[in-house]
């Protein structure tokens, strides 16, 4: 068996277009998914019962289901259902978006239930609003505990991406397979993909342990 | 004289449980009303009624003669937005400091002036440092609580309370959590915002201060006021049992002969 490297290396503007979008996916879920994560939380953190228990639900259902399931439902479920059309691209932000805020909801929660409840007291005692005392006071301390988990379910974000060229979007694991069967060299194209992704996991991985000792390091603890 | 805090029979209850039973309290401007109680006795829960950290189960608070909350269909509703007001008026001191980590000791001091009362950037810096240079810590200004002592941290939490212009300042166990050595400069702090006349509602344990300070002392017990005078006819002649049991029961009790 002999590698050879020329046809993956030919079409590696063909790869690279497929990161692109891989990343554009990875990147709008994570833009959407963030602040409905967060959302999500404060509306299952709420004293309303029933609020709070329908995003207990919401969390739960898209914690629990496979993402494929989830993708395939609202590429092929969602637009009978609702008789709009779906683009593989947008049913792709759609379910990414929702499927990792449930994830970031949880982070959030539990990053603001980390917080002492004195700092609540101490906000609210200087007549802070419970807004102001979340925005000002307690997420600034929270998300800098968060950063560890975001960057991990980030990185779970990427790889679950993977998944949308199964409904045929151009991703970097599309073009891949594409590839592969144009020029009957799966050995070194797959290779090739691997390689991407793993160059792109492993610098953000290396990026967030450096954001990691930088915020241990800075003076300003967030444990008094 | 001015009346700043009355409540008129404040009761409480958690769930079963009736801490407060009916307190009737009036506080003048100027004056330092230290609350005695042995622990559990309600003395927190009745600091938190009068800034409505907590919500009283019945009965009203009036701060400044306007009295908190609206009664529709014999029932009292509280406008958030209005105790937020009150909170600014009505400062509060806690046993644990709760500043802010992730902010300078100015920063700390700035914060309620910025968001609540949308003072300036400019006008709340100014303020701050007079406050902070009034408990004796403007030299602090640019570090992070985590780097000061309890004491220290302590009188940032003053300052910070301070700098809304509370018209009335609540203290619960302020030197509680401190290490015996680093009590006095505390204690001295509260001592001379009294001095200034600030109105203030101090629980505590230190009976010295209390002897010194106070111009009232109350003794919570059982839900109630149990007894109450100056300070050296009640801590030199409690007449009531239970009093004398809890002075006795006090092994910080030396009065200055
Ligand atoms: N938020 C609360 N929920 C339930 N019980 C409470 C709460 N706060 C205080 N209590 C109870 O009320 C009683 C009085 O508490 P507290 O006012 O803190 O007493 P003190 O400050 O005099 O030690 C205690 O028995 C305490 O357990
Ligand atoms: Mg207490």
């Amino acid at each position: 068996m002999e590698w050879d490297f020329t046809a993956a290396f030919s079409n590696i503007d063909l790869l690279l277009l497929g990161l692109l979008n891989t990343l554009k996916v990875t990147g709008l879920a994570l833009c959407l998914g963030i602040p409905l994560g967060l959302v999500l939380a404060l509306t299952r953190l709420t004293h309303l019962r029933p609020l709070s228990l329908l995003a207990a639900f919401i969390i739960e259902f898209f914690r629990t289901t496979p993402p494929l399931v989830q993708l395939f439902w609202f590429f092929f479920a969602f637009p009978i259902l609702f008789d709009i059309n779906m683009t593989a691209f947008t049913a792709a932000i759609v379910t990414f978006s929702i499927q990792s805020s449930a994830f970031f909801a949880e982070i959030f929660r539990s990053g603001i239930q980390s917080i002492d409840h004195g700092q609540w007291e101490g906000a609210k005692a200087i007549g802070m609003t419970r807004q102001q005392s979340l925005k000002r006071v307690i997420l600034p301390q929270a998300v800098k505990r968060m950063i560890p988990a975001f960057m991990e379910r980030s990185i779970e974000l990427l790889k679950t991406t993977t998944l949308v060229s199964t409904i045929a979007y151009t991703d970097l694991m599309y073009q891949a397979n594409d590839l592969a069967q144009k020029t009957f060299r799966p050995l070194e194209v797959y290779s090739v993909v691997a390689l991407i992704y793993f160059m792109l996991i492993f610098s953000v991985s290396q990026l967030s342990i450096l954001i990691e000792r930088r915020l241990a390091r800075s003076g300003e603890g967030t444990v008094h | 004289m001015i009346e700043l805090v009355r409540t008129e029979n404040l009761h409480k209850r958690f769930g079963e449980l009736e801490v407060l039973k009916g307190i009737d309290l009036s506080v003048s401007e100027g004056e330092t009303v230290v609350l005695l109680g042995s622990s559990g006795s309600g003395k927190s829960t009745l600091l938190r009624c009068i800034n409505f950290m907590e919500t009283p189960s019945s009965g009203r608070v009036f701060i400044r003669g306007e009295a908190v909350g609206t009664e529709r269909a014999g029932k009292l509703t509280y406008n958030q937005a209005d105790l937020c007001q009150l909170r600014t008026k009505v400062g509060m001191v806690f046993q644990h400091f709760n500043l802010f980590p992730h902010m300078t000791v100015l920063q700390n001091v700035m914060e309620g002036q910025l968001t609540v009362l949308k003072r300036s950037r400019k006008e709340a810096g100014e303020k701050s440092l007079a406050q902070l240079d009034r408990v004796g810590l403007a030299d602090k200004a640019g570090e992070y609580p985590s780097r000061l002592s309890g004491g220290q941290k302590q009188r940032v939490a003053i300052a910070r309370a301070l700098a809304m212009d509370p018209r009335v300042m609540l203290f619960d166990e302020v030197t509680s959590a401190l290490d015996p050595e680093l009590v006095g400069e505390v204690l001295k702090t509260m001592r001379q915002l009294a001095l200034e006349g600030m109105t203030m509602i101090c629980v505590t344990h230190e009976l010295g201060f209390a002897y010194h300070v106070a111009n009232r002392v109350l003794f919570l017990n059982d839900g109630a006021i149990h007894e109450e005078g100056n300070p050296q006819q009640v801590l030199r002649n409690p007449q009531t049992q239970r009093m004398r049991e809890f002075l006795e029961g006090h092994s910080l009790f030396k009065l200055p002969d």
